[in-house]
């Protein structure tokens, strides 16, 4: 994984509350067997028409916004657990979304990536909204070291959780399963106890 | 101390503890397909690393398989190619696969509790959200991503954070014509589709024990549909029943040993739950789906909801913009296109015979589509072993081969843009049954009275 760093960015808004992970990278795009690639149908039907011509009205394809920040509503990721979500996103070019609230399983998907998931209050979401109405190119800075969200041209900034344990392995690129495989004592000396 | 049923069973399976409340939980049971593992098989020979207890793994193919002629090779490049690496992991790391035609075969939420697979008491983990249906045995189950998938073949453990816990119960008698499925929609509708967010529902009430284990498994599937991470309800005699006897049960006098143990799987009395709703059984009715999330449920006789009467407008319309439907309409009497009866929701042996029951001498309409999708191969022999088969072909319906189908339109089994399909799934999201095809979850009684009518009918009045 690689090393999550301070992130100085401007922002794609979505602003439509549950937003599922088949929107995200829709079931029949799933049959790869490796990482790669999916950020090219990352919101693949919101994105294309049937004929694969770019849907004009949707962000993306919008040259008026770009950066490396996608700010969504509300339930951000629900429904399936399919990791190619979180895949599609990153490999697209997202390094952090932002949300008032995401689905338990996305939320670690993302973290296993390297995606950063910044949840905010409904009403600093608001504000993240109208300052890119206001200005398609303003920019946000996310500082996970100080765990603060910030839009830069007001200054306005907000604190945001993330586990200890998952902020430390997101800033050095660690896996969990660098430290699970770490356990292998711990782990056969509780089979042994169970047995 | 008096704890929940879910913190008896999650404390029993706490193998270390992290820094910041982060603990490792050993998992008892992972399940894997072909759609989620790939890529963490690959994790694991990148690291040149073994599975850690293949013997507490099982594989089947279910996602991406056709429906039809299963006994030849898969005509889909991508999805054979799927299907292969899944078989060639399995064989190169020692995983039980369970693979097209195979008699254990089918959807992996099925197949686990009809193998006896599924026990009381256990961690069970897959690369699938709906993992949450082996709950109904009084197991602690969820679905994971990939990356955990790789982490739970490498070390049969998983970094987890506990859980809140949430109580809902549902007291009381269910009237006619109302199922599982009906109780479940009916409280994602109170809930919405993220106000389980962070918990484990435990599922309570007399009329949950009054349901069969299959009904116990639709409620518990669907819990994910509330944003909750899993849902369980506490073992019983029924529970201790259906798992005896099962091929990988335990037997004789190990399993009266178990059994003692599951015995003690309960919620003490005086118990402390995070969050708790009660629901009078009473107050539910069938229910259908009028929007893109399983939250947006109404009763079948009821409106869709007015603009002026909802949270998020903007979400709201652009719902109803895709399904074709007007704020404040009903859907009862509405013309139907599709009929999909399966999924891991819904496509067990009791969903069958009701089906079964209902259609039995009636004839399908002529527009609609309808389509049987068993969920294992060991439903289907059942079916055919009972004549079911027959009652469905003669009805006019497709009945097919054993898969998650048109669940999720990964095969073929598709619904066409703008066509509804009233489904016994799990998902009415946007392109779930195929780019623009517009589903309606609703119970297999309502599915199959959709079928012979052609249209929404309230099946209680069918029924009489
Ligand atoms: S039937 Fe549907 S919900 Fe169930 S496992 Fe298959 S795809 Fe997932």
């Amino acid at each position: 994984m690689d090393k999550f760093k301070k992130i100085n960015s401007t922002a794609v808004p979505i602003p439509i509350e549950e937003v599922d992970t088949d929107q995200i990278i829709p079931a029949r795009f799933l049959k790869a067997t490796t990482r790669d690639g999916f950020g090219d149908n990352l919101f693949r039907d919101w994105r294309y028409n049937s004929d694969d011509s770019p849907k004009e009205d949707f962000i993306l394809n919008n040259p008026t916004y770009s950066g490396t920040i996608l700010v969504a509503g509300k339930n951000f990721g629900c429904g399936s657990s399919r990791e190619h979500a979180a895949w599609a996103l990153y490999d697209y070019g997202f390094k952090v979304v932002v949300s008032s609230f995401f689905a338990d399983i996305f939320r670690g998907n993302a973290l296993n990536n390297g995606l950063l998931p910044v949840q905010v209050s409904e009403a600093f979401l608001h504000d993240i909204f109208t300052a890119i109405e206001n200005a398609p190119q303003a920019e946000f800075v996310v500082d996970l070291e100080a765990q603060t969200f910030t839009i830069a041209a007001t200054g306005q900034s907000t604190s945001f959780e993330i586990d200890p344990y998952k902020k430390m392995c997101l800033i050095n690129g660690y896996d969990d399963i660098d430290y699970l495989l770490s356990l292998e004592d711990e782990i056969k000396a509780y089979e042994a106890q169970r047995a | 101390m008096s704890k929940t049923l879910f913190d008896k069973i999650w404390d029993a399976h706490v193998v270390a503890q992290v820094e910041g409340g982060t603990e490792v939980l050993y998992i008892d049971q992972q399940f894997i397909h072909e759609v989620t593992s790939p890529q963490a098989f690959a994790g694991l020979e990148k690291r040149g690393i073994q599975v850690a207890r293949p013997q507490q793994t099982v594989a089947t193919a279910d996602h991406n398989v056709p429906t039809k002629n299963q006994h030849l090779p898969i005509n889909e490049e991508l999805s054979r190619f799927q299907v292969n690496k899944l078989a060639e992991n399995c064989e190169k790391f020692g995983v039980d696969y369970y693979g097209l035609g195979h008699h254990h075969n089918g959807i992996v939420h099925v197949i686990g509790p009809e193998l006896g697979i599924t026990q009381p008491g256990m961690t069970i983990v897959c690369g699938d959200s709906h993992t949450s249906t082996h709950g109904a045995f009084g197991t602690i189950a969820f679905g994971i991503g990939t990356s955990q998938v790789e982490q739970v073949l490498a070390t049969q453990c998983l970094l987890q954070k506990r859980p809140k816990r949430m109580r809902i119960t549902v007291d009381g008698k269910l009237s006619k014509g109302v199922l599982a499925k009906d109780i479940i929609l009916y409280i994602i509708s109170k809930l919405t589709a993220s106000g389980g967010t962070g918990y484990f529902v435990e599922y309570a009430g007399s009329a949950i024990r009054e349901l069969s284990m299959e009904g116990r498994m639709t409620i518990c599937n669907m819990s994910i549909e509330m944003g909750a991470r899993g849902g369980l309800i506490a073992p019983d005699e029924k529970t201790f029943e259906y798992v005896k006897g099962r091929k990988f049960a335990p037997k004789g006098e190990a399993f009266d040993q178990k059994k003692a143990y599951w015995e003690t799987l309960f919620t003490d009395e005086d118990a402390v739950f995070d969050k708790e709703f009660n629901f009078p059984a009473e107050d539910i009715e069938p229910m259908v789906t009028y929007g893109t999330n399983p939250g947006m449920g109404i009763k079948i006789t009821g409106n869709i909801p007015k603009m002026e009467d909802v949270d998020n407008p903007t979400t709201f319309a652009k719902s109803l913009e895709y399904m074709g439907l007007k704020a404040g309409e009903q859907l009862l009497g509405k013309s139907i296109d599709y009929v999909f009866i399966g999924s891991c929701t819904n496509s067990r042996i009791e969903d069958l015979r009701l089906v079964a029951d209902y259609v039995r001498g009636k004839k399908k309409a002529e527009h609609v589509n309808a389509m049987i999708v068993p969920g294992s191969q060991q439903v289907m022999a059942q079916v055919q072993e009972e004549g079911l088969d027959q009652i469905f072909r003669e009805a006019g319906f497709d009945f097919r081969e054993p898969g998650c189908s048109a669940c999720l339109g990964m095969n073929e089994d598709k619904v066409p843009k703008g066509k509804y399909c009233v489904s016994t799934s799990n998902r009415n999201f946007e392109g779930r049954q195929g780019p623009g095809a517009r589903t309606i979850l609703a119970s297999p009684l309502v599915a199959a009275a959709t079928a012979i009518e052609g249209r929404i009918v309230d099946v209680r009045e069918a029924l009489n």
